[in-house]
């Protein structure tokens, strides 16, 4: 019994201090992609041409990257001849509406709060059903990491409950496998209502590398009304956080990067 | 082993064999050949079917010897049924519901045929249980039934309690002794191994990295070997090390957070606590290298694509140190009389049954079966180095828990000791990926789970005619139902977390 309290001493407190301070990202971590389209060779598709899932569209204006589709590989900046595209440690990628993940030049509108009314209801407790629909265990274990000391989702009123009765809302991972439909559709049915559906990953919002797969659904929101999408491959755990809170109108203002 | 007229060749891991020396043999000499095999001790690594002409299968069997570090492969045709080899090889079992399920051919004489994804057979028309195709859906079959006034049924999925991968599991109980588990998977299925022909193309290396998603770094690098193998290309020494240091690491992250969820099952709370932060610093120490914090974007063909820098090679080292120190709190585990009360002596597998159906990597090791690709059928960087292969005798959950903790340590110093010493030049060879026509190719790795094993095969313009992944839980799942014979269903959630089994790395 000593040594167990001796060995909590010696572990100490090790809760981030984000949202209150700039949180700790690894130096390549491959964030908010940047467009600097003037750097374009008229006519170069190579961008295009090397995604692994056509994320890329060249409009005149320059490439248009869908971040829905994006795993956040290296393909695209490998590929393009003039480092048009680079990536940011940005870690905030989070959205409300599935036209907003596409990323041109530097517009990017990020995920609002839910409205008034929803916000009374679920701003100080949100419950929610995760459900692995073809998910490969990458945004599984980065959904699930928030739940470790080191994040404490519970110091913000979040939890992942056992139940789809017990939550208000789903949090779905996977391109939603046909086999995974009925499943998920009746996890759904079971959450009361008003609820709210949450999209983590490639997968979840386009079907990531699977889409266009017959055995998938190409997404959540196929099935589903979509209420937040986080795109990622899978998302980094600050990148999930960061858009439950702005969900939840919690992070401070002004917000910090 | 007594010796047949027909004797499998042996190639080394990741070598090429061109198609026309894999022996094709009548199916009675193919099957006489891979039970003489099996009978000797030897594994069925894989067991698959392709196409050949419109009515038939062709099949191929691929074993390992990992007491001669050899392979051997070879070959039959089938059209519409075979003598099953389950009935005296178990370890086929698996191997031939899936063919089944795939080709709709039959092995006549499987004790227990049924599906194990629940997708339409890729013959059209055809089906081997004779289902129309709009009549396939996923946990609907014949399930094993115990009758009598006081058994009970539990069905448990495919949406579990946790964040979870989907799968559906049916105990028949008695009282709260569950006499069978029955587990029924491909919730995950996405379709991935018929999207591998034709390549390798730019999507190739996205299905590698997310066939089991815990499982990046393993299963890239059984691509990458197979590819550059069939490309002739052989990756600088430098790149040999990262991608060593990435797979340990993986193994690492995974190990720890193995343990970790161990100590919540049985309410053990700091080790729990502390086991989930330092998995993180494990993934932290990933993304170090590579940005990712699975390791995605790090493995390609011709090496890898980032590089570690003296500095930062010292700071992953540095991160390494600092959690492996921190992992001493890990160790309160193996202290605490309840703990081991719980883990010691439940879900216990023989090292017999270990061995018949052909269990792979911890689970096999803690049953006292000395298996380890890294030193069996050495690749890469393990030509060079040896990480002493850890195996316990139990068989039990605190074996598969031990091991674990043996393993984390010997892969940390392996780590510490690599990033010290990275071998200088380059990281990647340039590649065109100009594979050799009409091929076939073996390429093992030695996953956190366990054995990973992938064959491509070429056509005659140097595409994959087929490219077969065995995730370590196509093998590994059953060992879950023989661990909870005769267990308090209430072990179960111990038991499952002690395999710790991938959904989607089985449902591919």
């Amino acid at each position: 019994m000593l040594s167990v309290l001796a060995e909590r001493l010696r572990q100490k407190h090790r809760t981030i201090e984000y949202p209150l301070a700039p949180p700790v990202l690894p130096d390549r971590l491959r964030g908010l992609p940047i467009v600097d389209a003037s750097r374009c060779p008229s006519g170069c598709q190579a961008c295009a041409e090397a995604c692994p899932t056509d994320a890329i569209r060249l409009d005149p204006a320059g490439p248009v990257i869908d971040l829905g589709k994006c795993l956040f590989c290296t393909e695209c900046t490998t590929a393009c001849p003039q480092e048009a595209i680079a990536y940011t440690t940005d870690h905030r990628l989070a959205v409300r509406r599935r036209d907003d993940l596409l990323r041109r030049g530097d517009a990017y509108r990020l995920a609002e709060k839910l409205d008034a009314k929803a916000l009374r209801l679920f701003g100080r407790s949100l419950k929610l059903r995760q459900v692995s629909a073809g998910g490969c265990n990458g945004c599984e274990a980065d959904v699930n990491v928030l739940n470790t000391v080191v994040f404490d989702l519970g110091r913000f009123g979040i939890q992942f409950v056992a139940s789809p009765r017990h939550a208000d809302g789903l949090l779905i991972t996977g391109p939603v496998t046909k086999n995974m439909v009925l499943a998920l559709e009746k996890s759904h049915e079971a959450v009361p209502a008003p609820k709210i559906v949450i999209a983590v990953g490639a997968c979840a919002i386009s079907g990531g590398p699977f889409a266009g797969h017959a055995e998938q659904s190409n997404g959540a929101d196929d099935v589903l009304p979509v209420d937040l999408y986080i795109p990622g491959c899978p998302p980094h755990p600050l990148t999930i956080l960061d858009g439950l809170l702005r969900l939840l109108d919690k992070l401070p203002e002004p917000s910090i990067p | 082993m007594t010796m047949t007229a027909h004797a499998l060749p042996a190639v080394a891991n990741a070598t090429p064999l061109p198609l026309a020396e894999v022996p094709d043999w009548s199916f009675t000499a193919f099957r006489a050949a891979v039970l003489d095999e099996l009978a000797a001790g030897n594994f069925l690594s894989a067991f698959f079917g392709v196409p050949d002409g419109p009515d038939a299968i062709r099949f191929y069997a691929v074993v390992t010897r990992p007491d001669v570090g050899t392979i051997g492969v070879a070959a039959t045709r089938v059209t519409d049924s075979f003598a099953s080899l389950t009935p005296d090889a178990p370890q086929a079992h698996w191997f031939e519901r899936e063919i089944a399920e795939q080709w709709a051919v039959v092995p006549v004489g499987h004790p227990w045929l049924k599906p194990i994804r629940f997708h339409p057979s890729y013959r059209e028309g055809h089906d081997a249980w004779r289902r129309p195709s709009d009549h396939i859906h996923p946990g609907v079959t014949d399930f094993f039934r115990a009758e009598g006034s006081e058994a009970h049924e539990v069905a448990v999925g495919p949406v579990h309690a946790g964040i979870i991968e989907p799968g559906h599991f049916r105990f028949q109980c008695h009282g709260e002794e569950v006499l069978h588990l029955e587990i029924a998977l491909g919730y995950q299925h996405r379709g991935i191994e018929r999207r591998l022909v034709n390549g390798p193309d730019k999507r190739t290396i996205v299905y590698m990295e997310t066939l089991a998603g815990d499982t990046t770094i393993a299963h890239t690098t059984a691509y990458c070997q197979a590819v550059e193998a069939l490309a002739g290309l052989t990756p600088p020494p430098r790149a040999h090390a990262l991608r060593g240091v990435a797979l340990e690491l993986e193994r690492l992250a995974n190990h720890t957070g193995d343990l970790g969820a161990l100590a919540g099952d049985v309410g053990f709370l700091p080790t729990a606590s502390y086991c989930g932060r330092l998995r993180g610093d494990f993934l932290n120490t990933t993304a170090e290298l590579c940005g990712s914090r699975f390791g995605r974007g790090l493995v390609r063909p011709g090496g890898v694509a980032f590089d570690a820098d003296p500095p930062r090679a010292a700071r992953m080292a540095e991160r390494v140190a600092v959690a492996i120190r921190d992992l001493n709190g890990a160790h309160l585990l193996w202290n605490s009389v309840t703990v081991q009360a719980r883990f010691e002596g439940t879900g216990v597998v023989s090292q017999r049954a270990a061995l018949e159906v052909g269990l792979v990597g911890p689970a096999a090791r803690a049953c006292g079966v000395e298996r380890d690709v890294r030193y069996d059928f050495p690749t890469g960087i393990w030509q060079y180095t040896h990480i002493p292969v850890a195996v316990l005798q139990t068989g039990d959950v605190f074996a598969r828990a031990y091991l674990r903790a043996l393993e984390i340590e010997r892969s940390a110093a392996f780590v510490s000791s690599q990033l010290a010493n990275l071998p200088e030049g380059p990281i990647r060879r340039p590649c065109e990926l100009r594979l050799a026509p009409d091929s076939l190719v073996v390429s093992l790795v030695e996953g956190w789970r366990g054995e990973v094993c992938h064959v491509a095969l070429t056509n005659a313009d140097g595409r994959f005619s087929a490219y077969k992944v065995v995730d370590p839980s196509f093998h590994n799942w059953f060992g879950l139902t023989l661990a909870l014979r005769n267990q308090q269903i209430s072990d179960f959630p111990l038991c499952n977390k002690s395999f710790n089994l991938s959904y989607c790395g089985h449902d591919l």
